[in-house]
């Protein structure tokens, strides 16, 4: 079954209609603007999207308005803000399915996310000898927070191998799986190819040998419905600035028993319950993970995101960048000496490609100068880089508000970039 | 499109497609890598000193246009030169791609790298193969 069909929808079904492009772009004032005088052709969502006007008002709003710091004052403002932080997370919740608002934790990011995770819980199960396994097509940010926990407990990481066609060999991973096997942490959908892993049949063989399944959701919550429920995963981590919302602030979702269960990342004001010089005991869980003054703008910014995004109607925006995606895919398949990264994979909207005698970084500036923001380097994956036997990629990846004239506009592109480059 | 004209000069793509100086030099008295993190690419750059003269230059490695055309020339220019021109040239050449240092006097083969001024995110990569001249003339 494909990963795709394999998401549910999220609450009551709608009737399926085709997505509005022309509206959604009208709520995003950036894609105004002109860059080296051409229209802005915005190809890099999956390095941060662009924010629609619902979330730069309600960030605006806050400060003019609303600013206090939460869980602390008596006064009206404080009370107001508590309450605008509070409903997010519970809008979170309900945006990834968790079972209760107390499994969403706020972090800087995905990275911070995934950090948490491996220094509280890693840090606290970890013994010398125990195994983390890691999928190749990790993201830097789900690879160094396992090796500096690693370095500290006497523990291993193993990869999991990735196979031509972009999928996870999940044989190989079958076999790796053991009675040392603690962690295995994997992406949702790679940020360089876009495909989509199979979480819930990882969960269940992960479960199965007694591991925890951490996932990197960065590039899968902005093009998915996700359940974490249905996928049964233990620890999910996104980003506010991928989904629509601003930088500085991501969701961290946790099984409650498991969240319960760990020590505090950082210490500070806010995540106690009583605090002696000596020692102190801990709040429970999500504010035992927010030490300190959060990030409060950007959750009201996140919020309005998140209602912003899920206002959408999901089946018709999945259809949509699929359109987008296996379009750019048929075009680009045809340039002479390109080859596409994981080209048999299920993706999300994010498409990685080589073109032959041309290096990935001089025709990211050819494009630049066609006002044509694509990303060109290793992507933080220098793993996946080495597996495929190539130094970097041009990534093009596609969000609710690009078009299919975008998309050729990237191949026409790339046409005057072998011209200019190859002469 | 005149800006990307001046970057992407057919003498810069000749050496891009047929690199100078690339090959390892075995007999080398000075090496350093130049690696930029944030792109991946990366060369080995070799000098044979004879006293205080470079007597020799090459490099390997991969990287963009930019890069290794840059490189190509690099190793052609110091050839020849003593150690204080070829840190001289370092900074002439640095202060020309950077458009800090005014209109500086290149020899003219390096000329057609003026044009990375136009592009600063590119800069790192026309300077990558001479910050590791400049770091191996310093490592012994």
């Amino acid at each position: 079954m494909s990963p795709l069909a394999a998401v549910p929808p999220r609450g009551p079904a709608r009737q399926s209609h085709a997505w509005d492009v022309a509206r959604v772009r009208a709520d995003f004032p950036i894609l105004k603007r002109l860059v080296r005088g051409r229209p802005l052709v915005y190809l890099d969502s999956a390095a941060t999207a662009q924010k629609p006007r619902a979330v730069i008002d309600a960030i605006t709003a806050y400060y003019e308005s609303g600013n206090a710091n939460v869980h602390r004052g008596v006064h009206a403002l404080s009370q107001e803000a508590t309450t605008a932080y509070e409903r997010v997370r519970e809008l979170a919740a309900r945006f990834l399915n968790a079972e209760s608002h107390a499994e969403i934790v706020f972090t800087a990011g995905t990275t911070a996310g995934l950090n948490l995770v491996a220094q509280s819980y890693g840090g606290s199960v970890l013994r010398p000898g125990d195994e983390i396994l890691v999928s190749e097509m990790e993201h830097h940010s789900n690879i160094i927070p396992w090796h500096l926990v690693a370095e500290r407990t006497g523990a291993v990481v193993r990869p999991i191998p990735v196979m031509e066609s972009g999928g996870l060999d999940l044989a190989a991973f079958e076999q790796l799986l053991g009675p040392r096997t603690r962690v295995v942490a994997v992406t949702h959908a790679s940020n360089v190819m876009g495909a989509i892993n199979p979480i819930n049949a990882i969960a269940a063989m992960a479960h199965e040998a007694g591991a925890v399944v951490v996932v990197d959701g960065a590039q899968s919550a902005p093009h998915l419905r996700v359940d974490v429920q249905a996928i049964d995963c233990d620890f999910f981590a996104c980003s506010g600035h991928k989904l629509y919302g601003p930088t500085g602030i991501g969701l961290l979702y946790g099984k409650r028993r498991l969240l319960e269960s760990m020590p505090p990342w950082q210490g500070g004001g806010g995540m106690i319950r009583e605090v002696l010089i000596e020692r102190s005991t801990y709040a429970p869980p999500p504010e035992r993970f927010e030490a300190g003054t959060p990030p409060i703008a950007e959750v009201v910014g996140l919020g309005a995101a998140l209602d912003y995004v899920m206002s959408w109607d999901w089946e018709a925006l999945v259809a949509y960048e699929q359109g987008l995606v296996a379009e750019a895919s048929r075009q680009i398949g045809e340039i002479p000496g390109v080859r596409i990264m994981g080209e048999g994979a299920d993706r999300v909207s994010v498409l990685s490609f080589m073109l032959d005698g041309i290096h990935p970084h001089d025709a990211g500036t050819v494009l630049d100068t066609l006002g044509i923001a694509v990303r060109a380097g290793h992507h933080c994956a220098q793993p996946l880089m080495r597996r495929f036997g190539v130094s970097a990629t041009l990534r093009a990846s596609f969000g609710a508000y690009n078009t299919l004239e975008e998309v050729g506009a990237l191949v026409e592109g790339l046409g005057q970039a072998r011209k200019v480059l190859l002469g | 499109m005149s800006e990307l004209d001046d970057l992407y000069q057919s003498v810069i793509l000749d050496h891009n497609r047929a690199p100078k100086n690339f090959r390892r030099l075995d007999d080398a008295t000075h090496h350093a890598e130049g690696r930029n993190p944030l792109c991946g690419d990366h060369f080995d750059v070799w000098l044979k000193l004879d006293g205080e003269v470079i007597a020799e230059a090459a490099f390997l490695g991969q990287g963009c246009a930019i890069s290794k055309a840059s490189a190509s020339m690099m190793t052609q220019a110091v050839k020849g030169k003593t150690v204080e021109e070829a840190r001289a040239l370092f900074e002439t050449f640095h202060d020309v791609v950077t458009g800090s240092g005014g209109p500086a006097p290149l020899p003219s083969k390096l000329e057609v790298f003026r044009g990375v001024s136009a592009f600063p995110i590119r800069v790192k990569c026309a300077t990558l193969s001479w910050h590791a001249m400049k770091q191996a003339l310093e490592a012994t």
